[in-house]
């Protein structure tokens, strides 16, 4: 695995990969996406308790995993920039950070949306809530950090810093609510043994995950491919393969 | 199907505000942020190239000028 992995550390084949696959990532994202969100719009049941605001779900759920998970790429991106000093690691850091943001921004203005007509409130300073607000200011200070250095070298050593240590958040949102008492209710499909949703709203719940996902990979990619061309563009294969039309 | 009617289906059995409040937030930031990276990455390429014609022109310069 690591012979095929290996040659991906070098920003002109790692270009090229991503330009290969993104294409494929991107329309199946959409296509995947948006047959997920209206199947649950449209044909999955409502609810017997929440009636038709359970279709929340199918956007909701799949932002806050992706936010976790997006979270977790990135730190292991930074870990591999700080301990042996990848190039493309630490550009992949401050490419998926953005990504991150938004994941996590969707997560919470959803959970608003929902939380008002169920619990009653748009916003509770309880546990899940916090630590996912705490994600978003982590995703935020990534950026942040890394605009706030004038040497880019710098700038990206800190901010993967930063994204490392940050991972601790991960599992505090994610077992927030066994740890304290929450408005938030616990996990329904993450608990493999016996999942708690019924079929008809599992599958379209799980086609619209995937569609972020893959959502996610693409635009992972697409940024990627801008940060590897800004990074080497003095390079002569920027130049032959961006001069050529 | 869930829904008899269009008008229906906007309702979403009363809580229509909260659902297409969700849905409509979610794909407004997923449209922007596609249109972002896409941007991004256009907004390279054009200022790279008027890099590369700008060294060209001072080099062709360079030439006919001082021989």
């Amino acid at each position: 695995m690591f012979k095929w992995l290996h040659p991906l550390a070098k920003p002109e084949t790692l270009y090229h990969f991503c330009g290969r696959l993104f294409p494929w990532l991107m329309l199946s994202a959409v296509s995947i996406l948006l047959f997920g969100n209206i199947w649950g719009l449209v044909f999955a049941p409502p609810d017997y308790q929440q009636f038709d605001t359970v279709r929340i779900i199918y956007i909701h759920v799949p932002a806050a995993l992706l936010s976790m998970s997006t979270y977790t790429m990135m730190a292991i991106a930074a870990f591999i920039a700080l301990v042996w000093q990848v190039k493309v690691a630490q550009w992949s850091v401050l490419a998926i950070a953005p990504i991150g943001a938004v994941f996590t921004a969707i997560s919470l203005l959803t959970g608003m949306a929902w939380g008002k007509p169920m619990w009653g409130t748009w916003w509770e300073w309880d546990a899940r809530l916090t630590s996912q607000l705490i994600l978003l200011f982590l995703y935020l200070g990534v950026i942040a950090l890394y605009g706030a250095f004038s040497d880019r070298q710098t700038g990206g050593k800190v901010a993967s810093l930063l994204a490392l240590i940050g991972i601790v958040n991960v599992p505090i949102i994610h077992f927030s609510v066994e740890w304290w008492n929450t408005l938030h209710q616990g996990a329904s499909i993450t608990k493999f043994d016996s999942p708690s949703v019924h079929p008809s709203m599992l599958w379209p719940l799980l086609i619209s995950l995937l569609g972020f996902y893959l959502l996610m990979l693409a635009l992972v990619c697409l940024r990627l491919r801008t940060a590897i061309l800004e990074h080497e563009q003095h390079r002569p294969w920027v130049r032959a393969t961006l001069g050529g039309h | 199907m869930q829904f008899d009617s269009f008008s229906d289906f906007l309702a979403m059995g009363g809580y229509g505000f909260f659902i297409w409040l969700a849905y409509g937030l979610t794909y407004g930031l997923l449209i922007g942020l596609v249109g972002y990276c896409f941007w991004e990455m256009k907004a390279f390429h054009q200022s790279f190239r008027q890099k590369l014609a700008r060294a060209q022109r001072i080099k062709q310069y360079q030439e006919t000028e001082h021989p």
